[in-house]
């Protein structure tokens, strides 16, 4: 039973039906490659014993009839998400030995609909990174390699996305505040959805941007993204953005038919500098959707070039706000004092012990960005340049453009350490063709659709309009079986 | 604008982040340089615009101001560094 773990939900949860196998078998297939994948370092907390418990309860609901469509599936649970008794640190030291006395909403959803819970995976620190290099547990390797190079599996979900692409899970959950779900998703050649801004519950997810953060699911297929994407779902009382817009059934929505539709090819997408393979693959898939019967239209989205910056005020100042929780009095890390500490020394001491440089350096600015005197030349502004991204997006979907078409990423996975030197900024371009979807609240989706001339997965993205997940995911669907993407990485690990 | 090695230390102090003396000047080095790549905003025309204060339109819901939960002591202070006859533990506030 040695191929199980390579399993797409879809077909998982028909087999399972089937009785072809069970949820134990899955589960077991599963614990093993991930005891053989200790050097990708994407599993931090393994829950085998949680894992094979629910296991059986799964295979016990199947036997009965009814089950839901997630049931018996083993997943990977990104350290942001808080579980019950399990291990949560964001990633972080600030988090060290935090053992969460409740449940995320989405996770009890997934666990409710009787999913299995492998462990918890690896990410970087806080979601504040694009290479997996930020993270207290050491990096997270790409299982896509080309020479002896370690190569980044993006992120910050580059736990999740390394977990799925080397088949140690069927899928796992992600968040995405800039493009933390679609670049590594990209960047190991697997399915990437950040729904609308208000689809899935926040409460119990570590907040890093409250007014940016979404949870989505990674997975190995459209069709998993969809089935896993209506388990998280939905209305939560404990979370006031949550909407309480009805949950379709997004999977039914799948019919690959997008004859007639409008996608929009933005011109500002078209970076100086763009690597050719990058710009052929965007090319290819424009292709691809007219192939199936889309109207390809030339759109503008004028402001683009100013979503990160706006992005990089916007969510430090957030974060700030946020993390200023982590004081040492409540849970996590304290920092040992000296004689003569005051309350201010263990603050000071707490935090430059337990946050990595990366989210220091994002906590400073975001200090900065709010302190009186630049609050409206920088906070303010920079809200009013997210009030014109947004407007752009309307403007383009008032004119009746169904789905926007854009690359994903601006290069294939680089090699750890390569952007050890770079400044900041260099490692934030990552996100140049992600974030606006943040920025403006949509659903966003990366496809993979091709390997470079290296062989590295590179992928697509389609960004939808608000709460139209349904429809972008069958614009994925579509481009999905036109791009035929099956490679997958060669076992090293 | 441009951060020196005082506003860098004033910013780590609001922050209550410990940073060494000795590590100011690469501190204000790396601010100033994102802050560079801010400045690109000033480039918009940003006159008349609302400040966006939520991405959807929908608004805030409100609730009957009513106790839901509580008589969680020991949950609270399950997670705590130093946890005392049911209190957190800090260092003397006041003198």
């Amino acid at each position: 039973m040695a191929e199980l773990s390579k399993l797409t939900i879809a077909d998982a949860r028909d087999g399972m039906r089937k009785g072809d196998f069970t949820s134990a078998e899955i589960t077991r297939d599963c614990l093993a490659e991930i005891e053989g994948a200790g050097t990708l370092n994407a599993f931090v907390h393994n829950t085998p014993e949680i894992a094979l418990a629910q296991a059986e309860a799964a295979d016990a609901r199947i036997n009965e009839g009814d089950a839901p469509s997630m049931c018996g599936v083993p997943l990977g649970i990104k350290d942001l998400f808080a579980t019950k008794g399990v291990d949560t640190q964001a990633a972080s030291d600030i988090l060290k030995g935090f053992k969460p006395e409740y449940e995320s909403t989405i996770t009890q959803q997934l666990w409710d609909a009787g999913s299995v819970m492998l462990g918890k995976l690896n990410m970087d620190q806080f979601a504040m990174g694009s290479s997996n290099e930020t993270s207290c547990y050491g990096d997270v390797v790409n299982p896509w390699k080309i020479d002896d190079r370690n190569l980044t599996p993006g992120g910050s979900s580059g736990g999740s996305a390394s977990a799925v692409a080397a088949d140690l899970c069927l899928a796992a959950t992600g968040t995405d505040t800039g493009g933390s779900i679609r670049q590594p998703a990209a960047f190991v050649g697997i399915t990437g959805l950040k729904p609308t801004y208000g689809r899935c519950s926040r409460r119990g997810v570590v907040a890093f941007a409250s007014s940016l953060d979404q949870a989505g699911p990674m997975t190995k297929s459209v069709r998993d993204a969809a089935i896993m994407l209506e388990a998280m779902s939905g209305h939560d009382p404990k979370d006031s953005t949550s909407s309480e817009l009805a949950v379709p059934n997004f999977e039914a929505a799948l019919t690959g038919d997008i004859r007639g539709k409008k996608i929009g090819i933005p011109a500002e997408y078209r970076l100086d500098g763009m690597p050719q393979e990058i710009e052929d693959l965007w090319s290819q898939g424009i292709a691809m959707m007219k192939d199936a019967g889309a109207e390809i239209v030339d759109i503008s989205l004028p402001h683009t070039k100013y979503a990160l910056p706006a992005y990089y005020v916007v969510a430090p100042a957030e974060a700030s706000s946020n993390l200023a929780r982590y004081d040492g009095v409540r849970f996590g890390h304290r920092a040992k004092l000296a004689q003569g500490d005051g309350i201010t020394e263990m603050y000071e001491k707490t935090r430059a012990e337990g946050f990595g440089p990366e989210v220091q350096r994002r906590v400073m600015i975001g200090t900065y960005v709010l302190s009186a005197g630049f609050y409206d030349a920088y906070y303010n502004r920079a809200r009013k340049v997210r009030t014109l991204i947004k407007k752009d997006f309307e403007d383009v979907f008032a004119t009746g453009v169904d789905a926007i078409l854009t690359p994903a990423t601006p290069s294939a996975a680089f090699g750890l350490g390569e952007m050890a030197d770079a400044d900041p900024v260099q490692m934030y371009l990552n996100d140049v063709f992600t974030v606006t979807v943040n920025l403006a609240g949509l659903p966003g989706i990366a496809v993979p659709a091709g390997l470079d001339k290296q062989g590295l997965p590179l992928g697509l993205q389609l960004i939808g309009r608000p709460w139209e997940e349904a429809d972008l995911l069958n614009h994925a669907y579509a481009l999905e079986q036109a791009a035929g993407f099956v490679a997958k990485p060669e076992k090293w690990w | 604008m441009s951060i020196d090695t005082k506003t860098a230390g004033r910013v780590a102090k609001l922050a209550r982040i410990a940073v060494p003396e000795a590590e100011l000047p690469k501190l204000a080095d790396e601010l100033n340089g994102i802050l560079a790549f801010m400045e690109q905003l000033n480039e918009v025309d940003v006159d008349g615009v609302e400040p966006m204060t939520s991405v959807t339109p929908q608004r805030l819901k409100r609730r009957e101001d009513v106790v839901t939960d509580g008589s969680q002591q020991e949950a609270v202070l399950a997670n705590a560094p130093d946890a005392r006859e049911g209190f957190f533990a800090v260092p003397k506030v006041v003198e």
